[in-house]
């Protein structure tokens, strides 16, 4: 694999508009060399930008990245540019079954299979968006179905919160955009819901800053949720990270925010080590 | 304060009659427009409401996508006060402008009780 990248990096050096840029950087991609990937999709882009496939290469690296918005955007572009797009059309797909909108999501795989009656992955999804609309497991099934092929996970981001209670379901450090740092997130049923809530997220601290400043309250330093289930706790551990703590209804607010704080101490090291 | 339409003003009297609180508020959950207030002069209850409706969307989508329902109650703690919003049944957001050391507990029942009335 080390020699595809070397043999397709001197093939694109060679000839800088030959679209083998679409090889390299599905092949980055694939190995988990995202930043790369990245900068080999966007020089791509920036050669060919009426190219869907394209757009497409550089969809999957974003969502790779969990940066699902401007994943949706170049998806979308896509799709402007080749309305049959497979790889957007399943990409989209993948993006609504992520934040649980079936509908959606099924409306995109038909069209997927229009153009692929014979993908035996977009039937057995269509199959599960369909006898489950309103339903989040098979949502979150039918997601794994659709998602592009995993690149490698960062090594670190499961590390932030060792050693806490809850560090693998109900912990989960953000940044600004949505993007995961580090933690997890499950349901109580089990499931991982661990990008749909951060996607779901993704401004909020930007937005209680806001509301907290034009209230004229100063910085915000929390925001406790009761919900008829469980009980959450969004805390910033710096300027611009948020920070969630998720515990079901019978750990009372007040334990969940001494739980946030010792996760948000957690979490601030954690960052400062990474810068 | 501002004063509330006729109906609503009993709703927000429980609620600002609160050692405390600031303000109250009743807001449509779905566009975020101020129903009716009680608030002290220099608030800027718009905004506010705007804000506070985008705040409880955003939540309520995330505290559902985590399993944990949707949201009754929420509090937004800041350096000199808070914001502390319960959802009535019918999608009106009560809300209320606290000094940072109101009684959060009762701030919380009243706005329950204020839900329940607004229906």
């Amino acid at each position: 694999m080390a020699d595809d990248v070397k043999k397709l990096s001197a093939e694109l050096a060679q000839d800088p508009d030959s679209l083998v840029f679409l090889r390299l950087g599905e092949l980055l991609r694939l190995k988990g060399q995202l930043d790369a990937a990245h900068r080999v999709a966007l020089t791509g882009l920036e050669r060919h930008p009426h190219l869907a496939d394209a757009h497409d290469l550089y969809a999957r690296i974003l969502a790779d990245k969990h940066d699902f918005e401007r994943a949706f955007d170049e998806w979308d572009m896509a799709l402007r540019i080749a309305r049959d797009h497979l790889g957007a059309l399943k990409g989209l797909a993948f993006l609504y079954f992520k934040v649980g909108d079936v509908q959606q999501a099924a409306a995109h795989l038909e069209a997927a299979q229009r153009v692929a009656p014979d993908d035996p992955g977009i039937a057995q999804a269509l199959a599960l968006a369909h006898g489950g609309e309103g339903d989040q497991a098979p949502a979150t099934g039918a997601a794994e179905l659709m998602a592009p092929a995993a690149a490698a996970q960062p090594l670190e981001e499961a590390r932030v919160f060792a050693g806490l209670e809850g560090a693998e379901e109900g912990l989960l450090l953000l940044d600004p955009s949505g993007q995961v740092l580090g933690g997890a997130l499950k349901d109580p049923g089990g499931r991982d819901v661990t990008d749909a809530v951060a996607a779901y997220l993704a401004g909020v601290s930007q937005e209680a800053g806001r509301t907290a400043k034009l209230l004229g309250l100063g910085s915000w330093t929390g925001l406790a949720a009761e919900g008829q289930h469980g009980h959450a706790h969004l805390t910033p551990p710096t300027g611009s990270a948020l920070l969630l703590v998720v515990r079901e209804r019978a750990v009372p607010m007040g334990r969940l925010a001494i739980i946030a704080q010792r996760a948000a101490g957690a979490a601030r090291r954690w960052l400062e080590a990474q810068s | 304060m501002t004063t509330a339409p006729p109906g609503y003003g009993r709703v927000l009297d429980l609620v600002t009659r609160v050692r405390g609180v600031r303000g109250a508020m009743l807001v449509a959950g779905d566009d975020g427009l101020v129903v009716a207030e009680q608030l002290m002069e220099g608030i800027k209850g718009p905004a506010v409401a705007a804000l506070a409706a985008s705040l409880a969307s955003r939540l309520r989508r995330a505290l559902e996508a985590a399993g944990v329902g949707a949201g009754q109650f929420w509090h937004l703690q800041a350096e000199q006060g808070a914001l502390l919003v319960v959802t009535a049944a019918s999608g009106i957001l009560v809300v209320a402008v606290a000094e940072p050391d109101v009684n959060v507990g009762l701030v919380r029942l009243e706005l329950l009780r204020a839900a329940e009335t607004v229906g």
